[in-house]
Parts: structure tokens; sequence; C-alpha cells
């Protein structure tokens, strides 16, 4: 089970030596707070996200605007806030899609093996074989923006990660004596998986996908900047980012670089978050 | 003549070049106990695995009553009759049970499958009590447990099924031996108290005097003899058996020349399945 995720030690280093370690609580209290602004967003912004006020363009930071204006005259706190919504809810659902379909899949192979096994394991890796921005783009400049073409794209390209996951641990697991003795007892296929075998893979596979959710959020983000994710209105932290860049031409950097250390800081704690999760779970006594 | 509980036919199976079953017959009768002995690698587990229907064999078949077992299950009600023929103790309590399910989810969960009429709360308490665990034991997950109350969950939960014939794979072999003789002494309880026919595979002839009426000794996938335990243990006719015998240590045990008694039945010139009575003791 420990060797299913790689370690990869680099920020965790930080980690005092004995007792919790600070940059993991840290983290969490980050993806907390995130969480729960993107959650209350529409009643804690200070001001409606996309009302413009030309007269305070780029403004710097005051007591009515504390992260200041961006060039159109938006309050950039509250289309922080509310960016929030958008920017959580697409990895989100790039997580949710991958997760299932992943593990709907990388469980059948394992399970039923022979024909099957080779060709979803082919399948996936022909996904693999294609760097899913470039899949993205594609399907976004077929369907149009919107958050749902990219959202599928990218879930479709972090499913093989999730699949492939799976099916490792799958197979690790139906090779265990319990297994066996659930279909000497009569269970059917079906229940041994889904009562038995997905629980105990369950957190390994989540641990995984919160690691996944952070690269999702940057890949979108990353459409989003290049143009091609949420509609130009929606308030975005990648769209942020393609709107600010020519306040940052100006000298007013503000309103493009606090939705960039937004997106780079939510990245790190669910990465933290997760590898802490993932690291837990090898080392669980079984 | 009634039919016997449980035969086994001409049992074949190879892996590559390997015969790991080849050609095993045995019978176990109505409510008898039968072993299976063997080194490693003489194909007994692979033959225990034939019979519950964990490995299919190439040829041959195994009857359950007369009716011959069928290689694969279709559907929930072959599932489930093929399940009340014949259920397995595993040999390793500490990896047959699931670590995330209580004991008595483990059994509920068995007869919610089998007899989804039944309340099963007063059946799991029986079925702990049978086995000797107390009620405090049903709440807690296998690793709260010793490797002994265990296999006696793992026990529990192949009786719930209420099977014809129960397949022992050296059941007791990763347990210590005070502990062995709990659970073998379990195991023979149970048998005055059901009608149930035991198959039991071990290497262990200590455990084969204690349980079994009749005993099969395999050597290389295929059976060398076979007989009423009393009798094979006392006189036993092939070497390999009374090799097996001899690699119990007791006093004035000498290794050395187990170890070349062992030489000499591998050698070439021996025949795995011929009778050699009258051979002298290699010196």
């Amino acid at each position: 089970m420990s060797t299913v995720l790689t370690r990869r030690p680099g920020l965790a280093k930080l980690r005092v030596r004995s007792g919790r370690s600070p940059l993991h609580l840290v983290c969490l209290g980050l993806v907390a707070s995130v969480v729960l602004a993107a959650l209350l967003a529409p009643w804690i912004a200070p001001h409606d996200p996309n009302a413009v006020d030309l007269g305070a363009a780029l403004a710097g930071p005051s007591a009515e605007h504390p992260f200041g204006v961006d060039a159109a005259g938006r309050d950039t706190l509250s289309r922080l806030l509310l960016g929030a919504r958008t920017s959580l809810l697409g990895p989100l659902g790039v997580v949710a899609f991958s997760t299932l379909a992943g593990v709907a899949i990388g469980t059948a192979a394992a399970w039923r093996g022979g024909w099957l096994d080779s060709l979803l394991s082919r399948a996936t890796e022909l996904v693999f074989a294609f760097p899913g921005m470039l899949l993205a783009v594609l399907v976004i400049s077929v369907y149009g923006e919107g958050l749902l073409a990219p959202v599928v794209a990218l879930g479709l390209a972090y499913l093989p990660y999730v699949s492939r996951l799976t099916r490792s641990l799958v197979l690790a697991e139906r090779a265990r004596p319990y297994v066996s003795a659930y279909r000497v007892q009569g269970h059917s296929a079906l229940q041994i998986c889904l009562r038995h075998i997905l629980p105990n893979i369950a957190p390994v596979v989540l641990a995984q996908s919160t690691i996944n959710f952070g690269y999702a959020l940057m890949d979108l983000a990353g459409l989003s900047f290049l143009g091609l994710g949420v509609p130009p209105l929606t308030p975005d932290w990648g769209r942020m980012v393609f709107d600010g860049q020519t306040a940052v031409q100006h000298g007013y950097p503000l309103s493009a670089i606090l939705p960039c250390l937004f997106v780079v800081l939510t990245v790190v704690a669910f990465n933290v978050v997760g590898e802490r999760w993932a690291d837990r779970v090898a080392r669980r006594d079984r | 003549m009634p039919e016997p509980l449980l035969q086994a036919v001409d049992l074949r199976r190879s892996f590559g070049t390997v015969h790991a079953v080849d050609g095993v017959s045995f019978t176990l009768p109505e409510g008898g106990s039968l072993g299976i002995v063997g080194g490693s690698g003489s194909g007994k587990t692979t033959t225990a695995r034939i019979v519950v229907g964990l490995e299919h064999a190439d040829a041959g078949e195994v009857r359950v009553r007369g009716r011959a077992r069928p290689s694969r299950a279709r559907g929930r009600e072959q599932r489930l009759a093929r399940a009340r023929e014949v259920q397995m103790v595993f040999q390793d309590p500490y990896l047959s049970l699931d670590p995330r399910t209580g004991v008595d989810q483990v059994l509920r969960e068995t007869l919610r499958l089998h007899f989804p009429d039944r309340d099963p709360e007063p059946r799991i308490r029986e079925l702990l009590d049978q086995v000797g665990l107390g009620t405090r034991a049903a709440d807690a997950l296998p690793r709260q447990l010793s490797g002994g109350q265990r296999q006696r969950v793992a026990i529990a939960r192949a009786l719930a099924v209420e099977p014809a014939v129960l397949v022992l794979d050296e059941a007791v072999a990763a347990l210590d031996v005070s502990v062995q003789a709990q659970i073998l002494n379990l195991l023979a309880d149970i048998r005055e108290q059901t009608p149930i026919g035991y198959l039991f595979i071990t290497h262990d002839l200590g455990v084969v005097r204690c349980v079994t009426d009749e005993v099969i000794v395999m050597r290389h996938g295929s059976v060398v003899e076979a007989g009423a335990t009393a009798e094979v243990l006392a006189a036993p006719q092939h070497p390999y058996t009374r090799l097996l015998l001899d690699s119990v240590p007791h006093p004035g045990w000498n290794p050395d020349r187990i170890a070349a008694a062992r030489q000499e039945l591998t050698s070439p010139l021996a025949q795995p399945t011929q009778h050699t009575g009258g051979r002298s003791e290699p010196t």
C-alpha cells in the first residue's frame, strides 16, 4: 500500500520533527476558508462584483475597496470572493467526474481482467498520450465557451490517473483472502466491490483526488486566462488575471496579482492537505 | 448404497508445465472427516480450491450428494446453492477477514444473503456462542481480536451458511499450539452437533490424527496413499508417508537422515505413485 502513492517530500520538510505540522494546519485552514468564502460569497461580498464604477478605475486599496478596483472599476475583493465559486466549482466537477468514472473503469478492468482489462487500459493510455490542456482547448473550440465543456474535457484528461491508481489498488485488494472468502460465501462480484473493496481503497483514491483538485484548479485558471474557460463577465480567478493584464502594463498590478496569489495558495493548500492525507493512509495500521 | 456427501473424481489441474493436481479422487461420507496431507507444493491447497470453486479443474468433477458442482455459478440462485454445498476456512485469519467489517456485521451480511426472511440477530448470538466468542467480541473489528478469535469468527462465518461440507485449508497452521488445540476441540464439538462433513487440508500429522477419520496423502499432485487415519499413521505403506511421519521432530530425531531419505525419494529412479511396501529404511 505504501508504494502506491509516491512520496514527494518537497514542502513536507518544513514540518516540525514531532507533533502536528504547522504547514498542514495552515493549509487546512486555507482550504477551509476558501471553501467557506465560496459558499458565503454573495452575503459577504461588499459590492456587486459586476458593478462598474469607471470613476474609481484602478484605484488603490481604500476603506471602501480593501483590495482596490480593477481597470473596469469593479471591486477586486468582491470579484475574488465570487470568483472563488467558479474557481472551485470547476475543479470540483473535474475531480468528481474523473473520480467516479476512473474508479468505475479501474475497478471493472481489475476485477474482470482479460480482454476488458486490455481494452480499458489501452483506451485510458490513449487519453494519457493526449495532453489534457490540448484536449480541453479542442473541446472548447468545438462546443464554445462555458464552464461545462472544459470541465468535461479535463475530467476526461484526469480520468486515466484515477483509473490506473484504482486498477492497481483493486488488483492488490482482490488478491486478499477475504475477497475469496466472500466469493465462497456466495456474494456477488458487485456486492463485494461496492461493500468491501471500494471502502478499503477509498482513502487512497480520495487523497489522490484531493491532489488532482489542485492541478485541475490550475489548469482551469490557465484556460480562463487564455479566454477559453468561463464567459467574459463571470468573476473567475483565471479570468481576473486575464482582465488585469492591461492594468499591470499601466503600473497597477494589484487586480491581476491577487487572483494569481489566490490560485497559487489554494493549489498549494490542496496539495499539502492531499499529500498529508495520502501519507497518513499509507502509514495506517491495517 | 447412499450417495457420498462429497466426491472428487479424477481432478486435474496444471499451471503451465506443472501438474499441480494430477488425477486426484476421494470420497467423503456423510458427516465424515477426511484429511488431505502432503508437503508444500503437493497440490493439496489447489485441490481444496477446486472443491470450493475458487479454482477450476482442467478435468474431472466434484460431486456433492451425487450432483456435479458447476465450474461457474450462473445467477444468484446457483451462487447461493453452491455456497451452501461447500464453505471454507482459510489458512490466515489475519487476512481472511475484511479489516473494515466488524464481527457481527460479517455474520449479518452472510445471514441476510442466505436467509433474508429470518431475523439475523438471534442466529448471530447463537453462532458466536457456538464458536465460543462472547457478545463483547461481536462489536469488535478484526484487528482488535487475537488470531484464535479471528479464526473463530471465520469458522462462524462459514457455519452461518449452513454448508454440507466445510473445507479447512491449513486452518490452524497460523495459530500457536494451545490455540490450535482449542480450535481443533471446537471443530470436533461442531461435528458432534451438526451433520457437517470436514475436508481437512494440512501438513501437520498431529492435526490429522486429532480430527480426521480417513486420510489421503498427496505428493506431486497425486494421491500416494489413502486409508483410515489410524492405520495410515500406524503402518504407512508408501515411503513418502513414512518420510512425512519421520519428519516430525521427536527424541532421537536425525534431520540428516530425513534429508537423505528425501533425496532418495526425489531421485529419478523413484516413482512417486509406486507402492513399495517392503522397502527397507534408508540409512
